[in-house]
Order: C-alpha cells, then sequence, then structure tokens
C-alpha cells in the first residue's frame, strides 16, 4: 500500500504504524456522568467496519505526523489521507 | 458407512463402487432447536458435540460457501497448549486432549501428527519467562520440557544457533504439540455432525436475526427465514460483520494475517518450531512443503490478501534461524482474517439477546481451539452455563477489567 501524505507526497505503508480507527481521536468527557461507559466503549468496541473506514496511521520512520487514512478494508483502497491534527482541529479539538 | 482399513481394500479390489457423500446437503427446515452460524471448524465442531454429547436434536450449520472454505483451511496447522494464564491454559489443554482421541472419536483420518513444538529462547529474561510459562502448563497436566541447545542441536541441527542478536539458548519443547491436517478437521467433524442428523446448509448466508422483545426468534437467509429456539455465532474473522445485524459492536478489529508455504523438500524439519524473538514459525507438510508464518500486516482488513512488506519480514525472521531454507523457493501464500479482541482471548458466551449465543475473538489461535471451542460452545448452548474450561471467556470481561493478555499488550489488538 502507497499512502499520498499531504506534506511528504505518497510513502511506502510500511514506513507506518497503525494505531487503528479514527475514532480514537474522540476521547470522552472524564467529569461526564457517564464516564465510566463512554471510557469502556472507547477503549474497547470498535465499529470495525467491511469497507471504508477512516484509521490512524503514524509515520514512524517519516516525519512522525500522525494521519488520518481513510481506507477501504476490503480492498486497500485508499481515498483520502489527512494530517490528525487538522481533522481534530475541525471537531474543535485544540490540538 | 464406518470408515476403516478393511473398507479401504474391500473398495480397492471391487472398484471404488461403493463409496457414499459424506454428508448430505438437505434443504433447509422452516425451524431448528439450534441454529450454528459458521460451517468452518468451530461451527462444525459445535454440532458435533451439540449432536453427540449433548444429545440436542434438529441442529442445523449455516454457510454462506462451503464448509471448510474459511480460517480452517487457511491457518499454519500447528496444535498446541503453551499458553501461561489460568483463564486460557485449562482450556488449550482440554483442547490438545481432544485432538488426541480425535480421529477415533468421529472416525476420520485428520492425520493428526504430535510431532511435538519447540518455542526457542535468546536471552536470561526469555528463559525465566519460558520457565514460568512450563510451570503453568504442568500445573495444568499439560507436558512441558526446558531444552539446552545441545539438546536442540541434536535435533535441529541446521539451526543457527550462533547468530549475533538471537544466539539461541535454549528452548521450551511441548512434546505434544504438532499439526493436522486441517481440511480434514473441517470434513471429519461435518461428516461426524450429518450422520447424527445435522443438516449442514450450505450457499445459506444470513443476512439478519429476527429479534422481537430482546429474543432472538431465528435467522433470515438468502434461503429464507429460518426459526431458532437458540441461534450460535461461529463466524470468526467476520464477527463484526455478522454481530452488526444483530446492532452489537463487539471488542475486536480483523486483521490479515498471511501464511507461506515453500516448493516440496525432502524430510527436514521433524516437527513445529517457533522464534519468537523475529516472530517466526514453521513446520514441514507431510507432503513436504515449509509451512510458516510470522505477524499479522497490522491494518484492518477483510481481504484475504496480505502485502509485501509482511512477506519480507517473515522471511527474514526465517534466514535468520534456518539460514539452510534460504534456497528453498517459495511456491503459495495466502492470508486469513482473524478477529483479533482487545485482550488476544477469545470469547464463548451468551449475548445480551435471548437465544443469541456468540463465539469468537480466536486472534492466531483458533485452529488449535478448535475441538474445545466446539466442545465449549455446545456446552453452552445445551445448558446456557459456561464449560469449565472457558468461564472466563465472557463479553463482559473488558467492563470489569479481567483481561487475558497472555502478552501483556493492552487494547492493541495488532500487537496481540
Amino acid at each position: 500500500m502507497i499512502i499520498d501524505h499531504p506534506l511528504l507526497g505518497p510513502r511506502d505503508a510500511s514506513e507506518f504504524t497503525y494505531m487503528g480507527d479514527a475514532k480514537l481521536i474522540d476521547r470522552p468527557d472524564w467529569q461526564s456522568q457517564t464516564a465510566a461507559q463512554e471510557f469502556y466503549e472507547y477503549g474497547y468496541l470498535r465499529d470495525n467496519p467491511a469497507g471504508w473506514h477512516e484509521e490512524l496511521w503514524f509515520h514512524e520512520a517519516g516525519d512522525r505526523s500522525w494521519l488520518v487514512v481513510t481506507r477501504n478494508t476490503v480492498t486497500h483502497d485508499i481515498s483520502k489521507v489527512e494530517l490528525a491534527r487538522d481533522v481534530a482541529r475541525a471537531r474543535g479539538r485544540s490540538k | 458407512m464406518r470408515y476403516s482399513g478393511l473398507k479401504v481394500i474391500k473398495e480397492a479390489l471391487t472398484g471404488h463402487k461403493e463409496w457414499t457423500p459424506a454428508w448430505r446437503d438437505p434443504e433447509p427446515q422452516s425451524e431448528y432447536d439450534v441454529i450454528v452460524i459458521g460451517g468452518g471448524g468451530h461451527g462444525l465442531a459445535t454440532a458435533y458435540y451439540l449432536a453427540k454429547e449433548y444429545e440436542q436434536k434438529r441442529i442445523a450449520v449455516l454457510e454462506k460457501g462451503w464448509i471448510g472454505g474459511g480460517n480452517v483451511g487457511r491457518n499454519t496447522t500447528i496444535i498446541r497448549s503453551n499458553y501461561l494464564l489460568d483463564g486460557n491454559e485449562p482450556f488449550y489443554e482440554f483442547s490438545l486432549k481432544l485432538w488426541e482421541g480425535l480421529e477415533q472419536d468421529f472416525n476420520y483420518n485428520a492425520m493428526v501428527s504430535q510431532r511435538g513444538i519447540l518455542n526457542l529462547i535468546h536471552s536470561d529474561a526469555q528463559r525465566d519467562a519460558f520457565i514460568r510459562r512450563g510451570n503453568a502448563m504442568l500445573l495444568n497436566g499439560a507436558d512441558a520440557e526446558m531444552l539446552t541447545t545441545a539438546q536442540i542441536k541434536a535435533r535441529y541441527p541446521f539451526l543457527n544457533t550462533e547468530d549475533a542478536r538471537f544466539p539461541i539458548k535454549g528452548g521450551l519443547a511441548q512434546h505434544r504439540g504438532g499439526t493436522v491436517r486441517h481440511d480434514a478437521v473441517a470434513w471429519g467433524y461435518a461428516r461426524g455432525a450429518d450422520s447424527r442428523g445435522v443438516d449442514i446448509i450450505q450457499n445459506c448466508e444470513v443476512t439478519g436475526f429476527r429479534i422481537e422483545n430482546g429474543k432472538c426468534l431465528g435467522v433470515e437467509t438468502s434461503r429464507g427465514f429460518i426459526g431458532a429456539k437458540k441461534v450460535g455465532c461461529a463466524v470468526a474473522g467476520s464477527s463484526s460483520r455478522l454481530m452488526s445485524k444483530a446492532e452489537m459492536r463487539l471488542p475486536m478489529e480483523s486483521h490479515v494475517l498471511q501464511a507461506f508455504v515453500s516448493e516440496g523438500l525432502k524430510p527436514v524439519l521433524p516437527g513445529v518450531v517457533t522464534f519468537g524473538a523475529g516472530h517466526f514459525y514453521v513446520s514441514q507438510s507431510d507432503k513436504g512443503g515449509l509451512v510458516f508464518g510470522g505477524d499479522l500486516d497490522g491494518y484492518n482488513s477483510y481481504a484475504q490478501r496480505g502485502n509485501l512488506p509482511t512477506v519480507e519480514d517473515v522471511c527474514e525472521g526465517g534466514m535468520a534461524i534456518f539460514p539452510a531454507f534460504g534456497r528453498a523457493r517459495l511456491l503459495r501464500m495466502w492470508g486469513g482474517i482473524m478477529d483479533m479482541s482487545m485482550d488476544g482471548s477469545p470469547i464463548i458466551d451468551r449475548t445480551h439477546i435471548d437465544g443469541l449465543y456468540f463465539n469468537g475473538g480466536w486472534c492466531y489461535g483458533g485452529f488449535k481451539a478448535t475441538p474445545a471451542s466446539g466442545f465449549c460452545f455446545a456446552h453452552l448452548l445445551a445448558n446456557d452455563v459456561p464449560h469449565p474450561t472457558a468461564t472466563a471467556y465472557r463479553f463482559d470481561r473488558f467492563e470489569k477489567g479481567l483481561m487475558i493478555d497472555e502478552k501483556g499488550m493492552g487494547n492493541q489488538p495488532n500487537l496481540h
């Protein structure tokens, strides 16, 4: 697989390590009344779809940036690559 | 029909005219007592033990393709019970004991070969860890023996014991471990289940569950609705896909694991050898091919194929300890889809929906677990309580903090 890095261009997937579903960006509020249940679901439950999947990749052997890669889990096609920082900020996080 | 050596000779002399199909191809009935979804090793074993050990009637196995076409045909055929933790070791030892009597039990030649498995060690810390593991195995009635480098060298003279990075300092052997002809496991269970009245329905994909008032009434399939008092799901690899039809999210990701076979060689490797430090494991099939594998590719995947960097990594691991194998050419490779759970251990449990039961999350360990998985799932389906060796494999262990994490990796499925 080739991941088209937004800053560096096409890079081989072997330069990256894989974290998992990009929903991990949306960390629950620790002060919520239902925080225990939310953190259980955040930590342990996954949608694990067959098809398009937004996921976190880390450019470990490169510029060490975190990316959100939209990839098809059935065909391994990649349709979109964004900096995780941009995605997190668009969702209202400070960094 | 009972298979025997005498029967083979008789048929050979009379032109092989009396062999009959090993299982029927029945039309689905409108209702069953128990439906098992998934005609792989675990599903067929479940149906077999339900009929044989738990004397259940009116059982069906539903398979979307052909039986034995999934992970039971896409693995490296190794059996062993060398686990550490209390939640696991009794279960896997139970499984190994079932393997030992399996062929007589279901009257089918599964080529169970207890040629032994050897885990190599390279450092003092690893030696300590493996001594601890061996002791845990002995405490649970399994066999384990620590071998010295000289003992290993005598059995595997071409191992690279002097590697600068990973010199071999000894190993943990389980002599009762070994390999099995994997397809024959599915076929043997299918035949045994069929002969006890189980309907094995192929080309019948489950497209949904009919759930009313928190109770599962049956399944919608590509061949119409089929009612059932109890529905058991055993579709590891596709568990999340199937259970999402019951609106469940599971503690697992699906990952692709690749395996490889070299061209056929003369007998060179008497047992199974694992190189944990580089993550490479290998055995030699009876046809002569070296059967080997290594790490997951590491990303969510439902494609039954992997990518080249992992191929390179696995082959490098092999070359590091078996330089002699570098001359063998790679013949075939394939990928299987693993349910990688959040702690690296499986789930055999009821769901929150009445009448719906789940078996999955087998990670790398599904093949060796096949007999005990079927036995314990049948026990759960028949009695509504877990089998004594499978009490820890619960859905709620993640919520309660009772993880069974053999490698201590935490909730990162691609590291288990």
